[in-house]
């Protein structure tokens, strides 16, 4: 098994956890800010499970820390969506519901994996991301049909990240699982809470291509790495 | 020394509190998966309760160091996580700990079956997260208190 399917895994996680960690004490209410922490710390410990399988499998004395902290914005495989910055509350909560939408189909399928460990960590998260979807949908719902002033950035959220939402669902070998394949389920939950939301679905599904791939990331991930590995790049032998 | 048996192992972990939730034993908790002699090596099999959770390397300390005390020099903790832990494992008398100390026990239904502190059964959802991954803040309609609910998974 090709470690890069797991390593897309690992990225999409520590990704995603480190752009919602950057709302720690900056959230719109100390409950918001507290489950923005705990969604963030269940992504990073997804993430080393992910990473140090990953790391173990290809045999070459890295570690899920080395993989995290020393690589370049052109060896990341994490999906364009995830690092798209948090810009404001319901920007933030909307890219939250499609990747949470995505990932636990993505899970649930992987925790039929033929690989027991490759199972394990997917039982494993998708109990936590049942939660994280859960919250998230509530929130689309609650700010979509709320006020006029949280429905229209709600729907310019929906706007400006679906052109993200399409590259969940491209495949290829290196994934541990056919990603096309969960697609239907996702477009019907999707349905569901967007209707309740009173949320238009965009009419265009063209889609951006380029972070699992590595071929192109947006110009923002670079950026966020930065931020996420100036320690360990600087001192790198630092320990607690 | 004569090696211990693994019901008394048993019995020394299930002296040793959980960090964060202090009224409950990591026995309590359901953590503890195995306690096995492989030759002279005395290993214990932990399961963490959420992936990220920040406890869990706390927890492996403590359950060397109260290893340590009984004179086992060199435990050996083993990482599983398949199957996930869940909250059917948390022992009775941990539930009933939990209650007493204010923390709603998990129920299957996914809500709290009533209020730690007055008992009602009239109470609301605040939020799905709380001060702890494993835990959800909710709040006693009678009583006005908010109270932990320790999430079912």
């Amino acid at each position: 098994m090709s470690t890069l399917g797991l390593i897309r895994m690992g990225d999409n996680t520590l990704v995603l956890g480190q752009r919602v960690s950057e709302w720690c004490g900056h959230a719109p209410a100390l409950e918001e800010d507290i489950a923005l922490a705990n969604t963030a710390l269940d992504l990073i410990g997804q993430t080393q499970l992910w990473l140090g399988l990953a790391a173990e499998r290809e045999g070459a004395a890295r570690t899920a820390d080395t993989l995290a902290y020393h690589r370049d914005a052109w060896d990341f495989r994490n999906l364009l969506l995830v690092e798209q910055p948090n810009r404001d509350f319901g920007v933030t909560m909307m890219r939250q519901f499609l990747f949470d939408a995505w990932h636990l189909e993505a899970l649930t399928a992987l925790s039929a994996h033929e690989d027991a460990e490759v199972a394990a960590i997917a039982q494993k998260s998708a109990k936590e991301v049942t939660y994280h979807r859960e919250r998230s949908s509530d929130t689309v719902i609650a700010l979509g049909d709320g006020t006029e002033e949280s429905h229209a950035r709600m729907q310019a959220a929906l706007d400006r990240l679906w052109p993200y939402a399409g590259e969940m669902f491209s495949t290829d070998e290196d994934d541990l699982t056919d990603m096309s394949i969960l697609r239907p389920a996702f477009d019907v939950y999707l349905e569901t809470v967007l209707t309740e939301a009173k949320l238009t679905r965009p009419d265009s599904d063209f889609a951006h291509m380029g972070g699992k791939t590595g071929a192109r990331h947006t110009e923002h991930l670079g950026h966020m790495l930065a931020t996420m590995q100036v320690l360990p790049r600087s001192y790198p032998n630092a320990t607690w | 020394m004569t090696r211990p048996s693994v019901e008394e192992v048993w019995t020394w972990l299930s002296a040793v509190p959980d960090p964060e939730i202090p009224v409950i034993s990591l026995v309590d908790l359901g953590i503890i998966r195995d306690v096995q002699w492989i030759d002279d090596t005395l290993e214990v099999t932990v399961t963490p309760t959420y992936s990220g959770c920040p406890a869990t390397s706390i927890i492996n300390m403590e359950i060397e160091q109260a290893l340590w005390a009984k004179g086992i020099k060199n435990p050996s903790l083993k990482r599983q996580i398949a199957p996930p832990w869940t909250t059917d494992w948390m022992t009775d008398t941990g539930k009933a700990k939990l209650e007493q100390y204010g923390i709603a026990p998990p129920q299957p239904a996914g809500g709290p079956k009533r209020c730690p502190h007055c008992q009602s059964t009239r109470v609301e959802k605040i939020s799905q997260f709380g001060s702890t991954p494993c835990k959800a803040q909710w709040r006693c309609i009678d009583c006005l208190e908010p109270f932990d609910y320790f999430k079912c998974i």
